[in-house]
């Protein structure tokens, strides 16, 4: 940094560098300490729900089997694989700007931004199965309020009907899924901040703005991107997976 | 009363002595660090004022050796303070196992309370002087939480749960009662009255109130009219649906392998969702009763299942009349619980 | 032996930041940390106005024991609001976000904060949650206490209780940004050899006070979040009757709103330490030990939120974990405590105003740190818990540390933001007005609250009214000693004299430039060479009482 000083006058030249920073250098670490700092304040934003859904898990296991159980495993893990692989397509769009190749480079955010589109498509449908099958918890949506057919214990399995296991009120499971939505929701609203910021890094790098030297925004926005994937890595398994073994 | 204006309130429980004594404690080690700052800080100031615009001060680094002091002796004295509050707070917390039970229930803004000898309060509570009383208390709709400034003590009172708090009146007299949890508009007019009386006047009082059903043989009642009878038994002895004899406070082996004690939280439970806890070896046909019965008659419930042989009181007898007359000094002498 | 002359500052440009441009879009889209400071300065002040005029509602209410004043319902919407303003929008961002953000650059040689452009969108934030607040006190207010406790806030209170959340909702990313950026600028922007043991302790404790910001905040946001929609969509994980628990409310709202306590009060610890050192011309006895108490703090302090749920079913054994967490957490601030105390030790201490809040600051820290141990120690918090002795105790820290802090780091810097002094004598008169209102407003409330008198009490037993009309008529002091300041300082932006760059001879960075500085803060970025409040040469340094040689910094 004391170097930097006096090399100030020389590296003043790239069009990118905001007038309050000594170097490009300087620039791209300020940008990614941030997000970095940012990622940590999400991760206790998400960890308040995480907090809630371990209380309640605790309390109700056998509403929270119950209520996982009647969740849409396929396309959870449908979604799972799709997110992964948009995290693949990013890592490449951020090494393709770094060596400054910029079809390439379009090209795997283009490929980032489908996928993603993908997953909000898939998670789409399964909230639409939901509200058909009212399981939309309270008053969210008037006129829909929380009311799932229960599956009778004689009758032949349904997949629209709720199978409620010993000990599950359907009070507990609507708590389920107040939280359910409440984080599949919470982390859809970060996939849409996301698939927005990629639209905007695909519109830059049509304008070639990106180069070997500045390329912080694709870096920062996959560092977030990777983020919301791992909150999903973790969502997956906590909402749809846990539990499964209570069923027969 | 002193004439004067008080610095602490009335002293009427075994606990309230032992409270002030560290409080006292407390103050003094706040007021000497106080004035010891304020001093030094005054000194200082004199001291070393400046007394020309061009003096500039010997820098001093600092010192371990000081630092280190001032560190570690706040805190061998901030432990005295712990272990001193925590001791405290064990006891206090810790309720006797042959306490009077009184159940109390909050709501919006006043409290109800009833003694198991039946009869009931509004905002009032009479004790006698000398004897452990316990309070078992809920609340209908919102955080509320008893308050006896001179009984030192509080404990929240929360809508979903029992919780519990006791003391040992040493004092005759009439003392306040505070809701100490914001409750709403009428918060500060959820207040009462606490009076401590004499064992024999207590007795007098008891006697006087005379008529009430006791909280157990109403909850017997209900336990006939709810139909409560046709699985459990007539009283309570079992058939389609477990003993309830003996149950309270015992553990209570589930369906599943786990087991659980069975306390109020475990009754209310099973009354109103039924299929939370099924117990080994029963099928989980109980109905809810959510909706049908009210805080006040789970209470009740709670008594009348307590009372059955077994359980903390015998059926239909008050505790309190049933062991009267035990003189203040052999029992309720304010020194009694000295370490 | 020369005093501090002045440094090689340029010859003062008449162009600074104040006049480099005109117009209010200039200011309204400015990207210049020292505009935002004022524009932030300008927004609380307004805001603290309102607290304190709900302050002074809540002291007439309480003169008589009747509740004769107001009626319980407005009482109620009263103390709720006067706490949700000064919580959530004077005291946090009061010193981060006018101080910090004018000096935070200035102290480390940079020409602006890592991210300008979020620095300005924090203040719209802030703006919009207020406005969204105001809003809610204007269409009928909100009487759930600034606690939101549930289930009252959920499903028994009738006032605008969703709208209030979301500003406070809103409100709280204002915070979480301005944490994010002074983290990201004292890392990467440090003048060249400005080192992290040669920043000033205000940037340290701005540091740690950011930590809780990006830590703490996102808690409860997403807990008045949930809240939220437990109100309007009728879903619940705190209400009882849904099967929800009332008590995770509490643990959630406490895991930020203890930390909350320091981000009040470590800006202000931050303040004290500039003004001890630099009118006692002395450096901070034990930098590095203050310097880290502040980290120590930060950390700490979100494990102790359990202290205020002592009297709510909570495991005893729980109980006694928080509150041995909480002395322990007392500790680093009695260090503070003790190492401003021995600073003074043979200095060169000058009365001017700021001192003189930094003298107030400290006896009153004391006594407000002090009684917070009758309240970490678990039988007395059974006694005293939502009595005025809680009041009373956080009024200590918030009032007698934060604000005495800001009043003082105000006066300190005044020279530097608006390049004119303010009139000594006034402030020191006033200085000295608050501090006896503040003390007879507040130490009367420590024996109401000990003889049982709970808070959040519009009608009282009226053996307590002796005390609630020593506070009242103390109250009324402290408010005509605040209006004092608050006229000197608009008058001396006109016709104050004209301010030296370095008016204190210090050797601060903020000093080095001009007064008020250009846009850009310094002509040429600075080199540092010298440590933090180094008036004299460090070769003189005396060291008292070392382990060994090698332990030693300078």
């Amino acid at each position: 940094m004391i170097e930097s000083h006096a090399t100030t006058q020389e590296v003043h030249g790239h069009r990118a560098l905001q007038h309050h920073f000594e170097n490009m250098e300087q620039q791209r670490e300020a940008g990614t300490i941030g997000m970095w700092v940012f990622l940590v304040t999400e991760i206790m934003f998400f960890g308040g729900m995480f907090l809630a859904y371990a209380l309640y898990r605790n309390m109700f296991p056998a509403a929270f089997a119950s209520a996982s159980n009647h969740l849409d495993i396929t396309l959870g893990a449908v979604n799972t694989g799709v997110l992964i692989l948009s995290s693949f397509t990013m890592a490449m769009a951020v090494y393709f700007t770094q060596v400054g190749k910029q079809r390439p480079q379009i090209i795997a955010l283009v490929l980032t931004l489908i996928l993603g589109l993908a997953f909000l498509g898939i998670k789409a449908v399964e909230y639409h199965e939901k509200y058909t099958d009212r399981l939309i918890p309270g008053h969210l949506i008037p006129g829909a309020s929380f009311g799932p057919a229960v599956q009778e214990h004689d009758q032949p399995m349904d997949a629209h009907k709720l199978h409620l296991l010993p000990g599950a009120t359907l009070k507990q499971v609507e708590m389920f899924y107040w939280i359910y939505f409440a984080m599949t929701g919470m982390h859809a609203l970060h996939m849409i901040i996301g698939a927005g910021l990629l639209i905007f890094l695909i519109i830059w790098s049509m304008k070639g703005r990106f180069d070997p030297e500045y390329h912080g925004p694709v870096e920062v926005v996959g560092l977030y991107w990777h983020f919301v994937d791992i909150v999903w890595i973790f969502l997956f398994p906590l909402l749809y997976l846990l539990g499964r073994h209570f069923e027969h | 009363m002193q004439s004067w204006i008080p610095l602490i309130p009335d002293s009427a429980s075994t606990f309230s002595w032992k409270v002030d004594a560290l409080y006292f404690y407390l103050s003094g080690v706040t007021v000497f660090f106080t004035l010891l700052i304020s001093a030094v800080l005054i000194f200082f100031t004199i001291r070393y004022r400046r007394r020309s615009p061009y003096e500039i001060p010997r820098p001093i680094a600092g010192s371990h050796k000081l630092e280190t002091l001032w560190t570690v002796i706040p805190f061998v004295i901030s432990m005295t303070m712990f272990g001193w509050g925590a001791q405290l707070y064990f006891e206090q917390y810790k309720p006797p196992p042959n306490a009077i039970e009184v159940y109390v229930v909050g709501k919006q803004w006043m409290w109800k309370l009833q003694h198991a000898t039946g009869q009931r309060e509004i905002n009032e509570l009479h004790v006698p002087v000398g004897r452990k009383i316990k309070l078992i208390m809920t609340s209908e709709d919102v955080i509320h939480d008893v308050f006896i400034p001179a009984f030192r003590t509080k404990a929240d009172v929360v809508p979903g749960r029992y919780t519990t708090l006791w003391f040992e009146a040493t004092k005759p007299g009439k003392y306040h009662l505070f809701c100490a949890e914001y409750c709403g508009m009428n918060h500060s007019g959820m207040t009462g009255s606490v009076y401590v009386m004499e064992a024999r006047e207590f007795d007098n009082w008891l006697s006087g109130n005379v008529g009430n059903v006791t909280p157990a043989a109403a909850g017997q009642q209900l336990y006939q009219t709810l139909g409560c009878a046709s699985c459990h038994g007539a009283n309570g002895e079992g058939g389609r649906g477990p003993t309830l004899v003996g149950l309270f406070g015992r553990q209570t082996p589930l369906e599943g392998g786990q087991s659980v004690r069975a306390d109020e939280a475990y009754i209310k439970e099973s009354i109103l969702n039924p299929q939370a806890k099924i117990v080994a070896g029963f099928q989980p046909i109980m109905p809810t009763f959510q909706g049908q019965v009210s805080e006040d008659q789970i209470i009740q419930l709670i008594a009348f299942i307590k009372s059955l042989p077994g359980g903390t009181a015998s059926p239909g007898a008050s505790p309190a009349a049933g062991t009267p007359a035990q003189s203040p000094a052999a029992s309720g002498s304010p020194t009694q619980n000295i370490r | 032996m020369q005093p501090i002359e002045s440094f090689e500052v340029p010859a003062p440009s008449k162009v600074n930041y104040i006049n480099a441009q005109y117009g209010l879009k200039s200011w309204l889209l400015t990207k210049d940390h020292k505009r935002i400071a004022l524009l932030y300065l300008a927004s609380i002040t307004f805001f603290f106005f309102i607290g304190g005029i709900y302050a002074l509602m809540i002291r007439l209410e309480l003169l008589t024991p009747q509740g004769d004043f107001l009626q319980s319902t407005t009482y109620n919407k009263v103390f709720t609001q006067h706490g949700i303003i000064m919580v959530f929008f004077f005291l946090i961002p009061s010193i981060p976000a006018t101080l910090g953000n004018f000096l935070i650059p200035m102290m480390i040689g940079a020409k602006d904060l890592a991210f300008p452009r979020i620095n300005l969108l924090s203040w719209y934030v802030y703006l919009v949650g207020g406005l969204i607040t105001i809003y809610a006190l204007l269409a009928g207010g909100v009487d759930t206490g600034w606690t939101f406790y549930t289930p009252f806030s959920t499903t028994f209170s009738n006032s605008y209780v969703v709208a209030t959340g979301l500003g406070i909702f809103i409100n709280g990313f204002s915070s979480i940004l301005t944490g994010l950026n002074f983290i990201v600028t004292i890392h990467t922007m440090r003048a060249p050899g400005m080192t992290w043991f040669r920043m000033p302790l205000f940037l340290w404790s701005h540091y740690a006070t950011s930590l809780i910001m990006i830590l703490g905040t996102p808690v409860i946001a997403i807990t008045i979040l949930l809240l939220a929609f437990e109100r309007v969509a009728g879903v619940g994980i705190f209400d009882p009757e849904l099967g929800g628990d009332p008590i995770l409310f509490q643990h959630l709202f406490w895991f930020y709103s203890h930390p909350a306590v320091y981000i009040m009060v470590l800006p202000g610890m931050g303040v004290i330490s500039e003004l001890v050192a630099n009118f006692s011309r002395k450096n901070i006895f034990g930098y590095s030990f203050v310097a880290f108490s502040s980290i120590a703090i930060a950390v700490f302090g979100f494990l102790v939120w359990g202290h205020h749920m002592f009297v709510t079913p909570q495991s005893v054994y729980a109980g006694m974990i928080f509150s041995f967490l909480s002395f322990a957490v007392a500790i680093p601030s009695a260090i503070k405590v003790f190492n401003w105390t021995a600073t003074l030790y043979k200095s060169s201490i000058s009365y001017d105003t700021p001192m003189l809040y930094a003298l107030g600051f400290i006896g009153l820290f004391t006594i407000g740190g002090m009684t917070g141990l009758f309240l970490a120690s678990l039988a007395t918090d059974v006694h005293l818990s939502d009595t005025y002795f809680v009041v009373a105790h956080f009024h200590y820290i918030m009032v007698g540390g934060t604000l005495m802090a800001y009043m003082g780091g105000l006066h300190y810097w005044w020279p530097k933001i608006t390049g004119r002094m303010y009139p000594e004598g006034w402030g020191r008169f006033s200085a000295l007005v608050i501090f006896v209102g503040f003390n007879l407003t507040f130490l009367p409330q420590f024996i109401a609250g000990y003889l049982g008198m709970p808070r959040r009490y519009h009608a009282y037993p009226p053996e307590f009214q002796v005390f609630n009309v020593l506070s009242t008529a103390g109250a009324s002091i402290l408010g005509f000693g605040m209006l004092i300041p608050a006229i000197y300082f608009v008058w001396s932006m006109r016709y104050g004299r004209h301010a030296e760059p370095n008016p204190w001879h210090l050797p601060g960075l903020e000093w080095r430039t001009q007064s008020p500085p250009p846009t850009e803060n310094f002509e040429v970025t600075p080199i540092v060479t010298w440590e933090a409040y180094e008036f004299a040469p460090p070769e003189e340094t005396e060291v008292v009482g070392r382990f060994g040689p090698e332990l030693e910094r300078t």
